[in-house]
């Protein structure tokens, strides 16, 4: 909060977005070229040497996706501008991933450096995967944790090395057919993280990814599984930058995490696409008896985001949360909220949102709590609030909360409001000026959420959100 | 079937002007053209839309039990005028206390006498919120309904009632009520949607209230149609500058009921009061849809919905605050309240907001759950039974609704017809 308060010379907006607008020419040793055909899965498949039920698998998901229409009846039409015969689905240096920085190609090294991934990695992370466009291009774990029986690699090298764990999860939380998206990811998918963490380990250090978008009309598609077994915790987090198109890039990614009995996953996103990237994720989790799965999710860049985490409670006792600040600036519309499905007894879940438009910002939230037939003590908080800052800034919020049976509580709460000219006039009073004072305001909206990131990314996000706020009023 | 040609837009006893039977037969080409909702229409998400079979509904015969109907439809004691429709024909009519200059007319008399009031409110309010089909078949269909119309500066003391019956397997009714209010005049209306038998009917009816300025309107619905009829209800009002409608509507009847309520508040300082009691039971459903529209300043909306879900019935709520750009200090609040009785009960919420202006106030909130353990046990110890105690919390619901009502008879009224429904 000190930061805001100094009266010093502000920081540019632009100094903010430069942080992953840059890019390095990168000769690629693999590119699938533009376009989506089978032959682009085969060329893809023969790349990676995927087995044969995975061919099968990715061609299914083609076909799947072919069938399914737009979700234009609900969702945003701009979903309509996205030319998928111009876009490049697979650019990649090779698929194996480095195991240390000196092995990673240079271009892709100080894409890295610059982003500040490997100071990151020494000073907190247990382990680090760092992808640049289709595939990991580094890959590494702390000893220590590694011989606790961790696991932490690529997709591809967890569907090759890992086949046991792999195939008994994977595609399951998330079917291929779930929506047009879910089946783009599951025909072309590539790189993202593979986890999996035995048996009453506690992983105490977050693992992290990076996810980088450097080629021009291109999609990236990554994959991520995460299985925590019985009584396991860890806590993983993902960040993602891409420079400045012209053109429009689109990332989709399919998340799934299973939670077995007793487990606890965190799942941290910071989402700073930058703003012409179409990010449309399906995450979902799957939790089994009393445990829990807490998505931690916000959403700064992007043109579009479509992104609504889920937890499915299947077990006694589950618990599912998701905590989501959207922060939408000119431009930009950050379609994002929650699905709670309480499919067993006594799960509890909670939802709290909040999102910050801007300018022509446009933020939505769309929620989504079922309660299946014949449950008893399922209990469900929704809160979400928005706060508008100019006259033409637009918020929705869209819940659907389907209850049945007389021994279940679900409770939905939302608010919309400006800040108020009042709290404006006091901080101006003591000696801010106008866009500080918005600041500290935006700030003490989000604060109780923020806090809920792990410390690196709450100092990380309160920056974001000031440079955001910069040349907002007046 | 009910577009059969003897309906009446193209019949020749229709008793509408030539002018407006053009736009009946335009209308039911419109119906007819306009596809039926499918489960890819967000407006119809939830609907059970196998009950939308309208292939059994016929024409409403004339009505066989014209002095029972009559004699059936009492209600407040005191009242300034009394309609009575059955089956579509105004049966009985009588207005004791009207003041000066206030018409009440059934719509084909109005559409001769006051054409310019007709044509300028009739139906001018599109039906939006997923229904538009229904209510071109409703135009279409229309011979009965009332024209209430309060001229400036006129008060209506006295509540005015209508009684809209329908009697006979499969009988269609297309109940009307057009209130039109000019600047700073006052009246009360209440409707009753009544079966005349337990008979299965089809039943499509309109409100359109328009308030002028400063005016006030205080409307209540009380639709309890036999527990088999498919019945829509769609209502809009359009508030004027200064003006405040409160409108309760109880839907404790009809097999499958699909309410839709607009408020539009495109007048500055307007204000509408937007609140429901639901009791569905057996296999019933209620699906209900709002739209509190604001475009305009200092307006203000607050929705309030009682559900109670008994059995194995159903209610749907979809409600939208909407405030449009360039309007500012908007307050709208929006809420609903499901009430689920057993297992088997489902309750849907979805409620919405749409706000495209930083300078408002807008909260909405739904919550869903069974009955208090606590308040339960606390009659249950004072010798109440269990199945009176969880009456009496239902009545407590509702009646809290009627509170909000400023027409001492007719509050009166809703509570007798609360008690009498719940048995209490």
């Amino acid at each position: 909060m000190s930061a805001i308060l100094e009266p010093t010379a502000k920081p540019q907006i632009d100094i903010d977005r430069s942080v992953g607008d840059f890019r390095y020419d990168v000769d690629y040793s693999y590119d699938a070229g533009v376009g989506l055909n089978e032959a682009t899965i085969d060329y893809i498949c023969d790349v990676k040497k995927d087995p044969a039920w995975i061919r099968e698998f990715r061609k299914d998901a083609y076909r799947k996706f072919l069938e399914k229409p737009m979700p234009t009846h609900w969702a945003s039409h701009d979903l309509d501008n996205i030319v998928f015969e111009n876009i490049r689905y697979y650019l990649s240096q090779g698929t194996q991933a480095s195991r240390t920085w000196d092995d990673v190609p240079e271009e892709m090294k100080r894409t890295f450096e610059r982003l500040g991934i490997p100071e990151q990695e020494r000073k907190y992370l247990a382990g680090v995967e760092a992808q640049f466009d289709s595939e990991a291009a580094y890959s590494n774990i702390k000893a220590a944790v590694g011989e606790q029986g961790v696991i932490f690699v690529g997709s591809t090298e967890g569907l090759q090395k890992h086949p046991e764990i792999f195939r008994k999860w994977f595609g399951k939380v998330i079917p291929t057919g779930d929506n047009k998206f879910s089946a783009l990811n599951s025909a072309v998918f590539s790189g993202g993280s593979f986890i999996y963490v035995p048996p009453g380990v506690k992983v105490k250090h977050p693992l992290q990814a990076y996810f980088r978008i450097n080629a021009q009309n291109f999609g990236q598609f990554e994959r991520t599984l995460i299985i925590a077994d019985e009584g396991a915790e860890v806590m993983y987090m993902e960040g993602c930058t891409a420079p400045k198109f012209e053109t429009a890039t689109l990332h989709s990614a399919v998340v799934e995490l299973v939670a077995l009995k007793g487990a606890k996953i965190q799942y941290v996103t910071v989402q700073n696409w930058s703003a012409n990237v179409f990010n449309l994720v399906t995450k979902r989790g799957l939790a089994h008896e009393e445990a829990e799965i807490k998505w931690i999710d916000c959403n700064i860049g992007s043109r579009l985001t479509m992104k609504y985490p889920s937890v499915v409670m299947k077990g006694r006792k589950a618990r599912g949360e998701v905590i989501s600040i959207a922060l939408a600036n000119d431009g930009q519309h950050q379609d994002t909220g929650a699905k709670m499905i309480h499919a067993a007894d006594e799960t509890t879940s909670n939802v709290v949102s909040k999102s910050i438009s801007i300018g022509s910002g446009q933020a939505t939230y769309r929620g989504l709590v079922d309660i299946p037939p014949h449950h008893r003590g399922c209990r469900n908080n929704t809160e979400c609030d928005a706060l508008l800052i100019n006259t033409h800034s637009r918020t929705d919020t869209y819940p659907t909360i389907i209850t049945r049976g007389n021994r279940n509580a679900c409770q939905h709460e939302a608010s919309v409001s400006k800040v108020s000219a009042e709290q404006i006039f006091y901080m101006q009073q003591r000696g801010l000026n106008q866009g500080q004072a918005m600041s500290l305001a935006v700030n003490g909206f989000v604060n109780d959420l923020v806090r809920e990131f792990p410390m690196e990314y709450s100092v990380e996000l309160k920056r974001l959100i000031d440079l955001e706020m910069e040349g907002s009023v007046g | 079937m009910i577009t059969a040609p003897e309906s009446p837009a193209v019949i020749e006893t229709n008793p509408f002007p030539h002018w407006f039977q053009r736009e009946q037969a335009a209308a039911l080409a419109d119906y007819e053209s306009t596809p039926a909702p499918t489960r890819r229409d967000e407006a119809w998400r939830f609907a059970s839309l196998k009950a939308l079979d309208l292939s059994a509904f016929v024409p409403a015969p004339e009505i066989a039990s014209e002095g029972k109907l009559i004699n059936a439809s009492t209600g407040l004691g005191d009242f300034a005028a009394r309609f009575v429709f059955g089956n579509n024909a105004l049966v009985h009519h009588e207005a004791p206390a009207l003041p000066e200059g206030v018409i009440v007319e059934p719509l084909d008399v109005a559409a001769y006498e006051h054409e310019a009031l007709f044509r300028a409110y009739f139906m001018a309010q599109p039906v939006e919120l997923g229904s538009h089909k229904y209510a071109r078949l409703h135009k279409a269909m229309l011979t009965g309904g009332v024209l209430v119309h309060v001229p400036k500066n006129v008060e209506v003391a006295l509540p005015i009632e209508l009684f809209y019956w329908v009697e006979g397997e499969n009988s269609s009714v297309f109940p009307h009520t057009l209130i039109v209010l000019g600047d700073n005049a006052k009246v009360t209306v209440i409707d009753h949607f009544k079966s005349a038998d337990g008979a299965r009917a089809f039943a499509c009816g309109i409100n359109d209230f328009h308030l002028g300025r400063g005016s006030q309107l205080t409307y209540a619905a009380v639709q309890d149609w036999s527990r088999d009829t498919l019945a829509f209800h769609l209502n809009s009002t359009l508030v004027g500058r200064d003006a405040t409608a409160t409108a309760l509507l109880a839907n404790f009847g009809g097999g499958y009921v699909r309410g839709e309520s607009l408020s539009k508040l495109a007048h500055d300082g307007g204000r509408s009061v937007m609140l429901s009691m639901n009791l569905a039971d057996g296999t019933r459903e209620i699906d209900q849809h709002t739209l509190q529209d604001h475009a305009a300043k200092h307006a203000s909306s607050d929705l309030l919905y009682q559900n109670v879900v008994d059995d194995a019935a159903r209610t749907i709520f979809a409600g939208i605050i909407r405030v449009q750009e360039g309007e500012s200090q908007t307050d709208a609040y929006q809420r609903v309240r499901n009430l689920l009785l057993t297992d088997d009960a489902i309750a849907v919420s979805m409620p919405g907001l749409e706000i495209l202006n930083d300078d408002v106030r807008c909260t909405h909130g739904a919550t869903s759950g069974g009955l208090d353990p606590d308040e339960l046990f606390y009659m249950q110890a004072r010798g109440i039974s269990k199945k009176l105690a969880a009456r009496l919390i239902v009545a407590g619901r509702f009646n809290s609704l009627v509170e909000r009502i400023d027409n001492e008879a007719l509050r009166d009224r809703l509570r007798a017809v609360i008690a009498d429904r719940l048995g209490v």
